[in-house]
């Protein structure tokens, strides 16, 4: 079984995720960006453990892993969300630029 | 229980109780100050005559063996002896004079290696050497015990401290006990509601731990310390009314003079520390090495004469004794205690102590006259002169004591040892008696010592004429009281010398002072005791405190003589055991010169008796019958002159303080003024100019442009970078994002393509 059209599209995911991080405004986005990321990373994940599961039947750990990702992912879209909307409430902005408190 | 190497416990009693007073005497009142000071001396007291019995045990006891061999090796601190050597040198020391002594048997392994001849060190030769000759038959060698602790340590050599207990430091800790617990209780009523009781007890206290300490040290380190602790307490009590610029004066002048043979002192210390091989201070030590052959005889002359220097000025000689007659300015008590019993005879008690220095360095055995035997006769002649134009019966006492100290230092001169010691003795009694005397009777009189002032006393003092009657009878040396007996024996030691011919100007010195003892001191009891009161109210006589001690004091006056009754006393059979019994438990046997014992002279005997008498008679017509040559100094222009020289102390005084002080104050303080303007100004300025130049070049270089610099670079550093990385930090998350991202990347290459 070939694997590199796994990795292809995860590669593909992968920079669009990144690209959605650092060029849009819309934090709501680049959290959906983020979670663009992580399943670029499950994509490769599962892929490499469908590949050692061919040869080891015991081996699942490249699954289990990915279980774990979307299930740490669903948290991190819980948090991200929740400042989210308390920096809409205290702006009423969701512009990451309009958020530079820390500038120099 | 031996208390022979318990001794030190004596001082440390005195010192607790000086503490006591010292701390809680204000707290506690006069009267248990008092107590305690009295307490602490009888405890000591006590004690000190046991000391005394069982040194006496000991010598009619003495250990053999290995309780001798052991005795020693404490004794000399360092002369390395086997039990054999000791044994041998016994041996061969009692073999000569006859009897047997059992030689180290209780050790059979060591017995095995003895080789008896050839092991002895030069020192244990000496002593044997010295041994044999001073034998007599009766002498032993009976080693002093000495107990020591490490003082400090300076490299290989450790200095010890201890206590060295002989005959004659147990002899001095019986004397200073007595006469010490004598004057506590007198004071008590002499110092009745002074101001500063408590003061005067706390010093008493401490003069008296001090002195004890003194004859006690066992070596010349520990002596000086004690010497100038009691030195430090004459200073302290003689100022004790120093309200008046007269005692204060006094009080310095007695310091600052005895400091000037101090200086003496502390040199011939370290000369005598040096010649014995600078390993060790101990008293025994330097007496062994300066009787072994080896010494070297000008060091130890030299020494000799330095540590004079120290007894010349504590003693009261000729020419430092001018102190002595102004420390009566101090209260009576402690002129008896410290400047006529005990404390002056310090001085003695150091030739006493350091005796084969003396002897050796001086050649006393081989010369008929030397350095310390003159200045004492001279110092004995010149004080009794001064005694008779003094008015102040004090300071015919004081001219008394520096005529007395002159006669003792004479016989340690002169080799007559135990009649130095023995005349140290007894004097402390009499003298003490004739002070403390001198001392009741201005407490009767309104607290004037003016003879003038006083006269037909006897009425009124019946308890103190009677005393003062004997110990001036005792002082003149008229049979058969104390001072006969001493005084006798000193002037049969001069007329015996030590091999080396008779010391006939000390004798005539000696016998011209008998005579003007007896004169002055019948000047002063008829003028005192005679004729008609001249002063004002009604004498009386003092309480018991004051009277029961002089009567202990002049018993002891009568008594005391008798310890060294004289063997042949005109044929008189004694059994042996009670003559000279001073002689056989005082003089040393160990480490000790080979002076002859002194035998008892019929004819100096009976002359000098006999001029005690006429000085008495002289007296007695001159002062009482009124009769003789009255007003000569009025009409004779010689006796004026002579009248004259002597009241003004033959010019001594001027001579110090006018001629000496104050032709070297000029030209002194002109050169220290100089020497200030001109070196010390100029090592001022010139410090303070070169540490200008360093402080402007500090200054401008160091500080304002590297310091600075350093400081103002790091800021302007600082805030440059600030500024710089101040544009990096946006707060934009998205920016932050990318850098990090970017950092990712290139960390990637870097695993991919380096790694």
């Amino acid at each position: 079984m070939l694997i590199n059209q796994f990795l292809f599209l995860g590669a593909i995911l992968f920079c669009i995720g990144v690209y959605g991080v650092l060029a849009r405004r819309n934090l709501v986005l680049v959290l959906m960006s983020i979670e663009l990321i992580l399943n670029a990373v499950n994509i490769n994940l599962v892929a490499f453990g469908a590949m050692w599961h061919a040869t080891d039947p015991a081996n699942l750990s490249g699954q289990v892993f990915a279980l774990f990702v979307i299930a740490v992912a669903a948290a991190e879209v819980g948090v991200g969300l929740a400042l989210v909307l308390m920096i809409y409430r205290n702006r009423q902005s969701i512009d990451a630029d309009d958020v530079d408190l820390l500038k120099g | 229980m031996n208390l022979l190497d318990k001794v030190w416990i004596v001082p440390a009693i005195m010192a607790t109780s000086f503490l006591l007073i010292l701390f809680f005497g204000k707290r506690a009142g006069t009267k248990a100050t008092a107590a305690i000071g009295i307490a602490a001396v009888s405890i000591c007291l006590v004690f000190s005559v046991v000391v005394a019995g069982q040194w006496i045990n000991r010598v009619n006891h003495p250990p053999t063996g290995a309780a001798l061999a052991a005795d020693i090796k404490q004794a000399n601190g360092l002369t390395p002896q086997t039990p054999n050597e000791v044994g041998s040198e016994v041996n061969a020391a009692t073999t000569d004079s006859g009897e047997t002594v059992a030689t180290g048997d209780a050790q059979p392994s060591t017995e095995a290696q003895a080789t008896t001849e050839s092991q002895a060190t030069t020192e244990s030769q000496a002593t044997t050497e010295s041994q044999s000759t001073a034998a007599e038959g009766e002498h032993e060698t009976v080693p002093p015990v000495v107990r020591t602790v490490t003082w400090f340590e300076i490299g290989p050599i450790h200095f010890e401290a201890g206590t060295l207990l002989d005959g004659l430091a147990a002899m001095m800790l019986v004397t200073v006990c007595i006469i010490s617990l004598l004057v506590h209780i007198y004071s008590t009523e002499y110092l009745h509601g002074d101001e500063r009781f408590t003061h005067y007890y706390a010093f008493l206290s401490l003069f008296t731990a001090s002195m004890l300490f003194y004859v006690l040290s066992s070596n010349t380190l520990q002596m000086l310390v004690g010497w100038e602790l009691v030195g430090v307490c004459s200073f302290a009590l003689i100022g004790h009314w120093w309200e008046e610029k007269k005692n204060t004066d006094a009080a310095l002048k007695a310091f600052l003079t005895n400091r000037v043979g101090d200086m003496g002192l502390i040199i011939g210390v370290v000369i005598t520390f040096f010649a014995a091989g600078a390993t060790s201070f101990n008293v025994l030590h330097i007496n062994e090495y300066a009787l072994s052959g080896g010494a070297n005889t000008t060091l130890l002359l030299v020494g000799a004469l330095c540590l004079f220097g120290g007894v010349t000025s504590k003693s009261g000689q000729f020419p430092l004794h001018t102190w002595l007659p102004d420390a009566m300015a101090g209260p009576t008590p402690v002129s008896a205690l410290i400047h006529a019993a005990t404390m002056v005879v310090a001085g003695v008690y150091l030739i006493a102590r350091l005796y084969a220095v003396f002897f050796q360095g001086l050649g006393i055995g081989s010369s008929s006259l030397h350095y310390v035997a003159f200045i004492g006769g001279f110092t004995t002649i010149m004080g009794g002169a001064l005694a008779f134009v003094q008015t102040d019966l004090k300071k015919v006492l004081a001219y008394s004591t520096i005529s007395q100290l002159g006669y003792m230092v004479m016989a340690l001169g002169v080799g007559a040892w135990t009649a130095g010691v023995f005349h140290l003795f007894t004097h402390a009694f009499f003298k003490a008696c004739l002070f403390l005397g001198a001392g009741s009777v201005s407490h009767a009189c309104h607290h004037t010592f003016d003879m003038r002032e006083m006269g037909g006393l006897r009425k009124h003092m019946k308890v103190t004429h009677i005393t003062f009657l004997v110990a001036t009878l005792a002082l003149a040396g008229i049979v058969p009281l104390a001072g006969f007996w001493s005084k006798d024996e000193i002037l049969a030691g001069a007329a015996q010398g030590q091999g080396g011919g008779a010391y006939t100007l000390m004798l005539v010195f000696g016998l011209i002072t008998a005579f003007m003892t007896a004169a002055y001191m019948g000047r002063a009891y008829w003028m005192t005791f005679w004729g008609e009161y001249r002063g004002h109210g009604t004498p009386h006589e003092s309480p018991k405190v004051i009277t029961v001690p002089l009567a202990i004091l002049a018993s002891c006056a009568v008594v005391f003589g008798f310890l060294n009754f004289p063997t042949n006393f005109f044929g008189l059979e004694i059994p042996k055991g009670l003559t000279v019994r001073f002689e056989h438990y005082v003089q040393p046997t160990f480490a000790f010169p080979a002076v002859q014992a002194i035998d008892f002279r019929p004819v100096i005997a009976i002359i000098s008796t006999l001029l005690a008498g006429a000085g008495l008679a002289a007296a007695y017509i001159y002062y009482e019958r009124n009769k003789g040559p009255h007003g000569l100094t009025g009409r004779n222009r010689a006796a004026r002159a002579g009248y004259t020289f002597l009241e003004n102390k033959y010019y001594l005084d001027t001579l110090y303080t006018d001629i000496i002080a104050a032709d070297t104050k000029g030209p002194l303080a002109r050169a220290a003024y100089w020497f200030n303007q001109n070196v010390l100004d100029g090592i001022v300025d010139g410090a303070a100019s070169v540490s200008k130049k360093v402080s402007v070049f500090v200054y401008r270089d160091v500080d304002q442009l590297v310091v600075d610099g350093v400081v103002n670079g790091t800021g302007l550093v600082s805030e440059e970078s600030g500024q710089f990385l101040r544009r990096m930090q946006t707060g934009k998350v998205q920016q932050y994002a990318a850098i990090l991202f970017a950092g990712v990347v290139v960390l990637a290459g870097v695993l991919v393509f380096v790694v």
